[in-house]
């Protein structure tokens, strides 16, 4: 049986996502912080789907603990797909430098540390797809959530690059940007109903992209052109904008 | 938030709050003081409405299956659909399901729903094992029809009044393929189609589509659809894997459409498209376009427009059926009130105190929300207490109290339990206050 590690697999997107692949035969490994969570659904999945499935604590910060934890995995994974971040607290960050770094860990450099580890075993294998969760919030710096995009940028980047390193070793690595999606992150909070994805269909567009064999993706297909759009106003003038 | 259920009336503004685990939810019912358990939001009016919302979509886990006897145990927000996609490629089908599979376990339980199987099956608890619920104090019961057996009776189409369902266990059914034997037949009138459905008993599943609008000799012109599991040998040289069906596509209704796009004249239309669609004969479909014909649209409420819509179903005693079915289609016809859906369904024999269905026929129809619609509603009210029937309250919006005492003959029995288990009426929705349940 064929494994997909899952990491940050607390997410909304995870078991959605997770369904996907394990409908499509692949056993699952949970992990993330959440671990108890993450035993009932690997049970839920096992039920649901007759594949193996199992949980594993990891935390993203940790990064002295990521080769141990590669290690540890009973089969070594076909493909794993990122889905860890947080949004972190931006007027905390401007005033904690701790704060800002536990976001820029999260979303950045913890998964440096991670991704490379499995991308190493993955090249010299010459098998194997990474999947990075990014965010269209990467674009673009906007004074409400800047720490959190900056970080996002840098794991953007980072994708690109090691996209280009592994394309030689036939290891596929693929970008997904979504927007905003109704999760927990966001609970509470007003977005715009038409353009807010379900989980579920942020899953559906990265099980599809990754089995397709993409690049990169927008999720839904339609932030392209909303970032096209915005991309395009000039620094002068978005400055003076009061973005939210 | 806004919210508002399948009928997009009304709209309230309510705090709904998500849990994932057990401890959340008692933290929840401790911290608010009237609260009701919301799924997938597919009951039409007011049912799962209140100030304070507890959404169990987050409470989605299968816990248990047994391969050999089809028993299963799960969080009370797993829905049909899931279920559907997890099981029947191994050969498991519901044992009961309304017409759409966006419902959950815990409202299948609340609304004790049921099928076109209804004559043979019964309603969804038929089916139920046991259940877990949290009470208003934060204390977890299981009940059963054994164990705390007033509380699972009071549970079972309870509309979610004595409490939060957290788990069910009941049963699956075997399925050889992921296909139905159909059969339609024609029934010119109402008349006709009492006494196909009749004729047609052993057919495990039976409903018809009646056109509205058609009147004098041809009143209840319909269309009845009889179904049966199809086995291996029937399908076997049709398909390669007979429990393995494509995904199937789906058309979003992505904006509501004006009010003015349903009107007579579309009904009429659509009717016509209705019944040249169905044509006489035998045929092997799919499970999906079977029981959940409108599923492939998705949000299609949202073709009733901004106004809102809401479904008008009763159901009748056998024995004042004919002259009572009759009777309000005389009325709805002569109101030129099209129902765009309206269907026919003969039930069997039934249990609980709550739980809608009774032995003889029931009608559902879809009306846009308007003065013109109410005011026909209350006049149906009438017919429907005359001839000793009574309304579901899971497609209910606006059913006055002595329309609901009229019908439903055990609400003492069931307001003795609920004073039992939550005595402090912690559990209550818009519906609940407006027909006195709560």
């Amino acid at each position: 049986m064929k494994y997909v590690l899952i990491i940050g697999a607390g997410s909304d997107i995870a078991r959605p996502l997770a369904f996907l692949y394990a409908k499509a035969g692949y056993g699952i490994y949970l992990a993330s912080r959440s671990y108890e969570q993450l035993v009932r659904d690997a049970s839920d999945i096992k039920i649901r789907y007759t594949v193996d499935a199992a949980a594993f604590k990891f935390d993203v910060s940790h990064t002295t603990t990521h080769q141990q934890f590669y290690d540890a995995l009973p089969v070594k994974p076909a493909g794993v797909i990122c889905l860890a971040g947080s949004l972190g607290d931006q007027q905390k960050s401007e005033q904690d430098y701790n704060e800002a770094k536990n976001v820029m860990e999260a979303n950045y450099t913890g998964l440096v540390s991670i991704l490379h580890i499995i991308a190493n075993d993955f090249e010299k294998r010459r098998e194997g797809f990474i999947v990075g969760v990014s965010s269209v919030a990467g674009e673009k710096g906007r004074k409400s959530n800047y720490v959190y995009a900056s970080a996002k940028a840098g794991f953007t980047t980072f994708l690109s690059g090691l996209r280009n390193r592994l394309y030689p070793a036939h290891v596929h690595v693929m970008t997904v940007h979504p927007g905003f999606i109704r999760t927990k992150m966001i609970e509470g909070r007003a977005t715009p109903g038409i353009i807010t994805a379900s989980p579920e269909e942020v899953a559906d567009d990265i099980f599809s992209g990754q089995q397709s064999g993409k690049d990169f993706i927008y999720s839904k297909w339609f932030w392209r052109f909303i970032m096209l759009g915005f991309k395009m106003i000039p620094e002068p003038i978005i400055k003076k904008l009061d973005l939210k | 938030m806004k919210v508002t259920n399948w009928g997009n009336y009304p709209i309230i503004e309510a705090q709904v709050m998500t849990p994932s685990t057990v401890e959340e939810v008692r933290a929840i019912i401790a911290s608010s003081p009237e609260l009701i358990a919301r799924g997938l939001g597919r009951c039409y009016g007011d049912s799962s409405l209140n100030s304070t919302i507890v959404s169990t979509l987050r409470m989605n886990h299968i816990l248990s299956f047994n391969e050999q006897t089809g028993e299963i145990t799960c969080e009370s927000g797993v829905s049909f659909a899931e279920l559907l996609d997890a099981f029947v490629s191994r050969g498991w089908f519901l044992p009961v399901t309304p017409g759409t599979k966006f419902i959950t376990v815990g409202g299948a339980i609340a609304s004790d729903v049921h099928g076109k199987n209804h004559h043979v099956a019964g309603s969804f608890s038929a089916h139920l094992s046991s259940m877990k619920l949290m009470l208003s104090d934060g204390t977890i019961v299981q009940c059963s029809r054994d164990s705390h057996s007033d509380l699972f009776w009071a549970t079972c189409g309870g509309m979610g009044l004595t409490g939060i369902i957290l788990e069910a266990t009941f049963h699956l059914m075997r399925i050889d393929t992921a296909y139905i034997r159909q059969r339609i037949i024609k029934a010119r009138n109402i008349d006709e189609a009492i006494d196909l459905f009749e004729a047609n008993k052993h057919w495990t599943y039976s409903v018809a589509w009646i056109d509205c609008l058609s009147k004098a000799g041809s009143l209840g012109r319909s269309a009845l659809i009889l179904g049966e599991h199809a086995t291996k040998q029937e399908v076997g040289y049709r398909y390669r894997d007979p429990l393995k069906i494509d995904k199937g596509f789906s058309i979003p209704v992505p904006v509501f459409l004006p009010d003015f796009v349903l009107n007579t004249y579309t009904v009429k239309v659509f009717n016509e498209l209705v019944n040249t669609k169905y044509i006489q004969g035998d045929s092997f479909v799919e499970y999906g376009p079977f029981f959940y014909p409108l599923d492939i649209f998705l949000d299609w409420n949202r073709i009733y427009g901004r106004r809102g819509f809401t479904q008008y179903q009763f159901v009748l005693p056998k024995a004042s059926s004919r002259t009572g079915l009759r009777k309000v289609l005389e009325r709805i016809s002569r109101s030129g009130e099209g129902s765009f859906l309206a269907v026919l369904k003969l039930f069997g024999k039934q249990e609980g105190l709550l739980s809608f269905p009774q032995e003889g026929f029931t009608l559902a129809l879809d009306f846009a929300i308007s003065p013109a619609t109410l005011a026909l509603f209350r006049e149906l009210d009438e017919l429907v207490c005359e001839h000793g029937g009574r309304l579901y309250l899971t497609k209910d919006v606006r059913m006055p109290k002595e329309v609901f005492d009229k019908g439903y003959s055990q609400v003492q029995q069931f307001h003795t339990t609920k004073d039992k288990f939550d005595s402090i009426k912690k559990f209550q929705s818009l519906q609940s206050k407006r027909v006195g349940l709560s």
